[in-house]
């Protein structure tokens, strides 16, 4: 028997509204708003309320998956890497760095993001940099 | 009693109610925040606090409905145990499994709460303030019907339909929401249609809510609810009586049998 909150950031988008995930014997049940967090003074938005929805979700990828053919077939993270690292670089050569394009994600870190695009200018060469935050 | 002194003294208490219990539930800083948390035989309680609010006959609900043979303790304020007593009423808590240690507020809670009760009927911390008058009603009514109309369409206007008061209130139990049918709300449009969104609502915290204020704190857009909210109540207690969060035993107000006959609707001709 175990019941909690635990403190958090919402994924859904860049402005990181602090709230609660309420978990109950190990299983996140809801979010919560925090009133303390800075940034959001206890307000959430309806994806933050719904913010833990995907958490235990039946559909969520717990690896990576390559496609085989047609089947995507479930890979270890060392396969999925070297995959890509391979196809990025065999469009590059092939067509130009402008032949590819980087979408970044909300759900992932300020750092994280800093990094893609530091991969896709300096590494690969292009500007098609896009975010799913901006729309 | 200062702060400190009212915290040691509800720990001890916690700490004394352990043993009788299966688990306390009370809330405890969490990062910079508080949030509710349930506490167990030998837990460091140097962690459970009392502020700021939190919905915590939410978290009471959730657990009982886990665990319905345990009993637990609960430390609330006046406002959670008024809302545990209307929530045992619709057989959503049983209050039987649980032992509350009330805990008063101070004047300055009462004061950034607006709260005209804020102290529980079991009070086992704390020593009882005042409430605050809710004089801003009067003024309010007070202001012509037109101004009032403008007044809710402008806040009403504000709507992000991100159905944090409803998510927020711990009287908000159903499963299914009319909110969420779109027969009553049109989906994909903000703000809501006015005033169907807000007016569904507000007639369906007749007779539960209790003022706790969480839905205008947790409102993005600000819009003064609980002035809405607090005309309901004061119109349900002059009209029927009928005082929310009171009596444990008392039927709930919309039991249509005696909703019917109070309005002497069922009386014999």
């Amino acid at each position: 028997m175990e019941y909690r909150n635990v403190s958090s950031v919402c994924t859904y988008c860049g402005v990181g509204c602090g709230l609660f995930l309420e978990v109950l014997d190990g299983q996140v049940t809801g979010t919560y708003p925090d009133p303390s967090h800075p940034v959001s003074e206890g307000h959430l938005c309806v994806k933050g309320w719904n913010a833990a929805g995907f958490v235990h979700h039946a559909d969520r990828l717990k690896t990576p998956l390559i496609r085989k053919g047609d089947a995507l077939v479930e890979a270890t993270w060392d396969d999925a890497l070297d995959v890509t690292a391979k196809a990025l670089t065999r469009i590059r050569d092939a067509s130009g760095p402008d032949a590819l394009g980087f979408l970044c994600s909300a759900k992932a870190t300020n750092e994280a993001n800093y990094l893609f695009q530091k991969l896709a200018r300096a590494i690969i060469g292009t500007n098609n940099v896009d975010h799913c935050a901006r729309l | 009693m200062d702060h400190d002194s009212l915290l040691q003294a509800l720990r001890k208490a916690v700490q004394e109610l352990m043993p009788q219990v299966d688990g306390v539930i009370a809330l405890r800083r969490v990062g910079q925040g508080v949030a509710a948390h349930l506490y167990q035989a030998g837990d460091d309680l140097s962690d459970l606090t009392l502020e700021p609010s939190f919905p915590l006959p939410t978290s009471v609900r959730l657990i009982q409905a886990r665990y319905p043979d345990k009993t637990f303790g609960v430390v609330v304020r006046g406002c959670d145990e008024r809302q545990l007593i209307e929530l045992a009423k619709r057989r959503q808590i049983n209050l039987d499994r649980l032992r509350l240690i009330g805990v008063a507020c101070s004047a300055q809670d009462a004061e950034f709460c607006q709260c005209d009760l804020p102290f529980p009927q079991q009070l086992s911390i704390g020593e009882q303030v005042e409430g605050v008058p809710q004089d801003f009603l009067d003024e309010f009514l007070a202001k012509p019907r037109q101004e009032r109309l403008e007044f809710w369409k402008h806040a009403f206007s504000k709507c992000l339909k991100c159905y944090g008061c409803r998510n927020i209130c711990p009287e908000c139990f159903c499963k299914e929401c009319v909110l969420e049918e779109s027969l009553w709300v049109k989906s994909g449009t903000v703000p809501p249609p006015f005033p169907m969104f807000h007016l569904i609502r507000a007639m369906h915290t007749v007779g539960k809510c209790i003022s706790c204020g969480e839905c205008e704190r947790t409102c993005p857009a600000d819009i003064p609810l609980t002035v809405l909210y607090k005309l309901l109540r004061r119109d349900v207690e002059r009209t029927f009586g009928y005082h929310a969060g009171a009596n444990p035993d008392e039927a709930p107000l919309m039991d249509s049998t005696i909703f019917l006959a109070d309005m002497d609707l069922l009386r014999p001709s």
